[in-house]
Parts: structure tokens; sequence; C-alpha cells
């Protein structure tokens, strides 16, 4: 941290700071130095700091409130919905909000996949970022079992179950998950626990990741290295956190919207049914943000097989730094990795889709190919990639886009792809 | 950002695509004039005093709602009937109470505080007196359907003469919009079967629209509120975004760089 130099000027504040240096770190976080040329997919961090605080805030009200028992539970929700004050309100934010939370991961994800954010010096960050999503998912699918309705109960009965594949021990850590011999009421309770506890793991986490973002600094859309502070950052306040709140407003219409006028759209109507051992839901269904991957369990006709492919899915994303051997990071310089990067989102989008689908016919076949192409992008093509592709040339900075070496004769039009690649990116 | 909006609406053309290949079996359902859609959606009020007397002459003798109070029937955004109309139908049902100091259980006539008295004691004793099929409980169920409000219309009005490749069990019904076309309920409406006291002609559209309304309120009680609340919220949230923008504009007008 460069600014290790900051001293208070009151005598209090020294004599403060002296001993817990919290003011060098509010000097730090104000002066921080960011890339002027950040766009809205930068926006998104600070989108996803303030759904973590929605969802911690409302649920610890929900909490107040909820009864984590098989006899109460949905009993409880019809409670929160109808006669605690507001009680609709906070359950609307706090269900809608889990959906909000990954609409932004993803935005953010496929924001650094797309500008190379994840290379180094960036991997640790990218990696407790990989830890923090994984962490998200349990939340997410815990709290949808909360409910107690037919899909909570369902939903959770096929996910525990998927560790009954492993060999061996796996029928036993399968009654382990669940306290019992079924989902049944130590289920609940479990769940209800690791639920309250796994959103302030992802708090520590986001320390930890915000912290290893300010060693290197952010990345940028040019995806070059820039010396900060230089004519080429902005302190973080005010420009950077005026520009995030303007993101986040825009962010909160989205989601108010949700909130007040389609509440349900998003879960499913078998979950305002309590949950019923003995009758099963025609369609099983996960919450939309994790169909990808259960269209990547289905696909593979082995269920260990699949189980396995599923958490490779996104294990394979800790090794991406290493998979991507392209020395340039952003996809603006680089024309096939731009066109591999489309082919995989609409990849991802196709794999949500046929996972709300039956698994059957052609959406199973779909379904295999999206998963094979999905491993090829990771395992083959990235890898690949970086060696036959042909980069446009970088500029050596953000406000003077000075081509380096070689490229010195083409050097005008080089400018121009990079002016035109910039302002795509608006 | 133009191969983003052209990724998307080529997502959205598969996806509709799909949806056309597979929806010929899928019924679209009856369309009426609910008060309650859209932005700023209200219950009719009338509807739902009348849809709450059909659900008590009709369907409360075999459907319980038991997330509901009597006091509920008095809340603003609802049936909104006054205070003492909501006692006196509260004071119409007998509920079970106690133990007294003898340490005997009692019944007494209902008040507003007790929950809407169920007609069966436990789902068993609904199932048995119901060839084996349990009536749900409808305090959530225009919420717990696919297709919510308009499902439930169209499920009242769908009933039929089966086609000649149906054979039906006794007690079983054929209905256009029930999943498997076999529904265990017999038509529960039928022109004229309650008599309004405001004058409305008891049609069977009337008392299906009546009752779906009371049903949508008592699955969500609290929608003219979200409603309003959520107009003030958006507005606010785009007044502030644009005070936001232009404070924004104003401080980068400072760097070179354009926002």
């Amino acid at each position: 941290m460069s600014d290790s130099h900051y001293t208070p000027k009151s005598k209090v504040g020294k004599w403060f700071n002296d001993r817990l240096p919290l003011l060098t770190l509010a000097n730090h976080l104000t002066d921080y130095p960011t890339p002027k040329n950040l766009n809205y997919w930068w926006t998104f961090g600070g989108i996803l700091t303030f759904c973590l605080i929605t969802q911690i805030v409302t649920g610890l009200v929900l909490a107040m409130h909820y009864v984590a028992d098989t006899k109460l539970a949905f009993a409880s929700v019809e409670h929160i919905m109808r006669d605690v004050n507001y009680g609709w309100l906070i359950r609307y934010v706090h269900a809608n909000g889990a959906s909000m939370f990954f609409l932004a991961v993803y935005i953010h994800i496929f924001r650094s996949l797309f500008y190379g954010s994840y290379k180094s010096p960036r991997e640790i960050i990218w990696i407790i970022g990989i830890i923090i999503y994984l962490l998200m998912m349990a939340a997410a699918f815990m709290g949808y079992v909360l409910p107690w309705g037919q899909m909570s109960y369902w939903g959770a009965t096929v996910i525990t179950n998927l560790f009954s594949a492993i060999p061996f021990i796996g029928e036993g850590i399968t009654t382990w998950l669940w306290g019992g011999f079924s989902v049944d009421n130590p289920t609940l309770t479990r769940f209800y626990a690791l639920h309250y506890l796994i959103p302030f793991l992802i708090l520590g986490l986001v320390v930890l990741h915000i912290w290893a973002l300010h060693v290197p600094g952010n990345n940028n859309p040019v995806g070059i290295e820039i010396k900060k502070p230089s004519n080429d950052t902005v302190p973080f306040h005010p420009y950077i956190v005026i520009k995030d709140a303007f993101a986040l407003l825009l962010f909160m219409i989205v989601f108010a919207f949700f909130v007040f006028y389609t509440p349900n759209i998003l879960g499913h109507a078998d979950n305002y049914i309590e949950a019923n051992p003995l009758v099963t839901p025609a369609h099983i269904v996960p919450e939309w943000y994790l169909l990808p991957f259960y269209a990547i369990l289905r696909s593979v006709p082995d269920k260990l097989m699949g189980v396995i492919a599923m958490f490779s899915a996104i294990l394979i994303l800790v090794a991406l730094p290493w998979l991507d051997t392209s020395k340039v990071r952003s996809a603006v310089f680089r024309p096939l990795y731009k066109q591999f990067y489309w082919i995989l989102v609409l990849d991802v989008l196709v794999l949500g889709y046929v996972g709300a689908m039956p698994a059957e016919g052609l959406y199973l076949l779909v379904a295999r190919i999206a998963t094979a192409y999905y491993f090829i992008h990771f395992l083959i093509i990235l890898p690949f990639l970086g060696f036959i592709e042909k980069t446009n040339p970088v500029p050596l900075s953000i406000t003077e886009p000075v081509v380096a070496g070689a490229a010195m004769a083409t050097r005008s039009d080089g400018e121009n792809k990079i002016e035109n690649n910039l302002k795509s990116l608006g | 950002m133009k191969k983003l909006i052209s990724l998307v609406i080529l997502f959205i053309s598969i996806f509709s695509f799909q949806n056309h290949s597979i929806s010929a079996e899928k019924i679209k359902f009856l369309e009426t004039d609910w008060t309650f859609k859209g932005l700023f959606g209200k219950y009719d009020r009338g509807a739902l005093q009348r849809g709450y007397q059909v659900y008590t002459e009709v369907c409360s003798a075999c459907h319980s709602m038991q997330y509901l109070s009597y006091r509920n029937l008095a809340e603003p955004g609802g049936p909104e009937f006054t205070e003492q109309e909501a006692k006196f139908i509260a004071a119409s049902f007998e509920v079970q109470d106690g133990p007294n100091s003898e340490g005997e259980m009692f019944t007494r006539p209902a008040k507003l505080s007790d929950k809407f008295v169920m007609p069966y004691d436990n789902v068993e004793a609904a199932k048995a007196a119901n060839g084996g099929a349990y009536p749900p409980d409808m305090s959530v169920l225009a919420k717990a359907r696919k297709g919510g409000a308009d499902y439930i219309y169209s499920l009242l009005l769908g009933y039929d003469d089966p086609p000649a490749n149906i054979k039906l069990d006794d007690g079983v019904y054929y209905n256009k919009y029930m999943y498997g076309n076999k529904i265990k309920m017999s038509a529960p409406l039928s022109d004229g079967l309650v008599e309004y006291s405001d004058g409305t002609q008891a049609t069977e559209e009337q008392m299906a629209k009546d009752v779906t309304t009371f049903l949508m309120w008592s699955a969500e009680p609290h929608l003219e509120t979200r409603h309003k609340t959520g107009f003030r919220v958006i507005v606010y949230l785009i007044i502030l975004s644009i005070l936001v923008y232009l404070t924004m504009k104003k401080i980068w007008s400072r760097v070179e760089t354009k926002v």
C-alpha cells in the first residue's frame, strides 16, 4: 500500500491511528488510484457488496420470525408474509435478492473472462472469487430449502443424493448430511444453521478479495499494467464512488421491479405447496442460477461421472489463469478469443435453458453437446489460442495509446482500431 | 454491446421456437379482466366480498384456509368488511377452546383472532371424505399453481363432457385445464348457486371470477400496498438516479475521459 505515510491532522486522530491505523486504511480506500477508463461492467463489484449486505440484513430480520421445524417452517413463512410488519417486503427482497446476487455475480465473472482479469498478477483474487461463488451456491441452495415447500424438499433430496454417487462411502456421507435416513427435521435445522453461517464466511472472503485486489490494483478494459498513481488513474473517491453509485441505482430499479411487481416469477409455484414426502412434483428443477450445472449433471449418463462433471465445471475455473496461455489480457486485442468468448456465453445460456427442460430427446442431445463444448473451451481452445492467435497491437498507456515496437509502421491503423474498440465498449 | 444484444435476440428466438414446438399440448387459459394486474392493480372490493360468500357457501365444505383469520376480512386491502360485520361472520362459526379451569375442552363462537374453521380435522379425514383426494388448502393456492388466478378461473369453468377416447371412473370428472384432465372435484359452480346481496347476477362466470379474486387476495393479502409502495420506490430511484447521473457528469468533467 503506497500511502502508508499518511498522518492524520488532528492530535486525537494521530494518537488513535498510531495504535490502530484505521484512518490510514480509510485514506488508502479514498485515494486508491483506479484506472480512469473502467467501464460500467466494472461497477458490479460494488453492486455485489450491496447484494451481500442486503441479504445479510433482510436475512437477519427473517431469522427473527422464521421457525426451523418441518411442522412449522411453512406456516412461519406465511406468518412473515401476512402478519409481520412489512414481512412480505423483507421476504421478497431476500428471495429476489438471491437472484439479483447471482445475476450480478455472473456479469462480474464474465467481465473478468472478457478482460482477462484473472491473469497474473491477479490469480489469487480470481481464486478467492471462485470460492465465494461456490459458497454462494451452497448458501442459496440451503436457503431455498428453508421455506419447506415441495421444491425445497425435493430439491434438497436430489442434491444431497448426489453424494451417494461417491463409491463405498457415498451412502454413509448422505446419511450423515441428512442426520437421518431421509431429508427431515435434522436436515432442515442444520441447513438453517449453515445458511446463517455462510454469508459471514463470504463477507470475510470478500474482505480478502478486495485486499488482494488492492495489491496490484484494478485491471482495465485495455488490460495493460498502468503506473499508479498517474495520468491514467483517478482517485477512488469521488470518481469511482459516484459512478458505482449511479450503476447501483440503475440495478436497484431492476431489483425493485422484481420485488414489487413480479416477486414470484423467478421462483417455482410448487414451493407454495407445503413439503410432502409422499408426493413427488412432476418436474424437479433448481433455481435458474444453478440450471447450467444441473444440465451438465444430467447430460452424463453415469451418476458418479455426472457429479464429477458438474463439480469439475466449477473447479476448472480455478485453473483458468494457467489454462489461458495468452500474454494479452483484454479480449479487445484478441480477435479470436473474442469470438470464442461469445460462443462460451451462448453455450452457458443454452446449458441453462436445457437445464430447465426435461432431460430427454433433443434437449438431452443439446445438453451433451453444450457440456462437451464447455470443457473443450477451457481445456483445449484456451491453451491453444495463446500460441496461434495473432493479437492486435496493445497501447502502452491509457491516455497515450502509443503502439509498441514493430507495430510502429501501422501505428495510425492500430490506434484507430483501439479507439474503435474502446468506443464499442462504451 | 451490439453483439450482446444480437446474442440475446438469438437466444430468445431459440427459446420461443422451442416453446412453440411443444405448445401443441399446452392449452391457453381463459382470460378475464383482473383488476389486480398491472402496476396500479387493486382488488375489486365487491368481488372480494362476493368471493368470500362463494368460498363460505361452496368451497369451504371441503377446502380449508388455514392461514387466514377472521380479522383479515376487516383489514385494509382485503374485502374490507366493517369490524362489526367481521365479528358477526366470525361468531357464526364454532371453534374448540380450552382447557378451562376444570380441564375440559369446550366450544365457543369464533372471535376475530381465530383462524378460519377447517372443514376436516386432518388431512386423512379430508381424504377419506373425498374419494382419496385431498382438497388442497386454499390460503396460498393462487400462488401454488402455474398460471395463478387465470388457471383457477379456467379450471372452475373448464368442466366438459370427456372426449370419446377418455374413460372416467366413478367420482372422476373431466376438466380441460386440470393437469392430466382428470379431477376428483365435481363442477362446483352453477348459475344461481348463491344469492348475492348486492344484486349482482350469480352466473357461473361471475362466481368463478369473484372467488378467484378472493383466492388471489388470500394468497397476496398485501398486494395493494406492494403495488403502491413499488411505484413510489421506483419513482424515487429514478429521480435519484438522474441527480446522481448529473453529479457524476459534473465530477468527471474534471477528467478528460468520458463516463
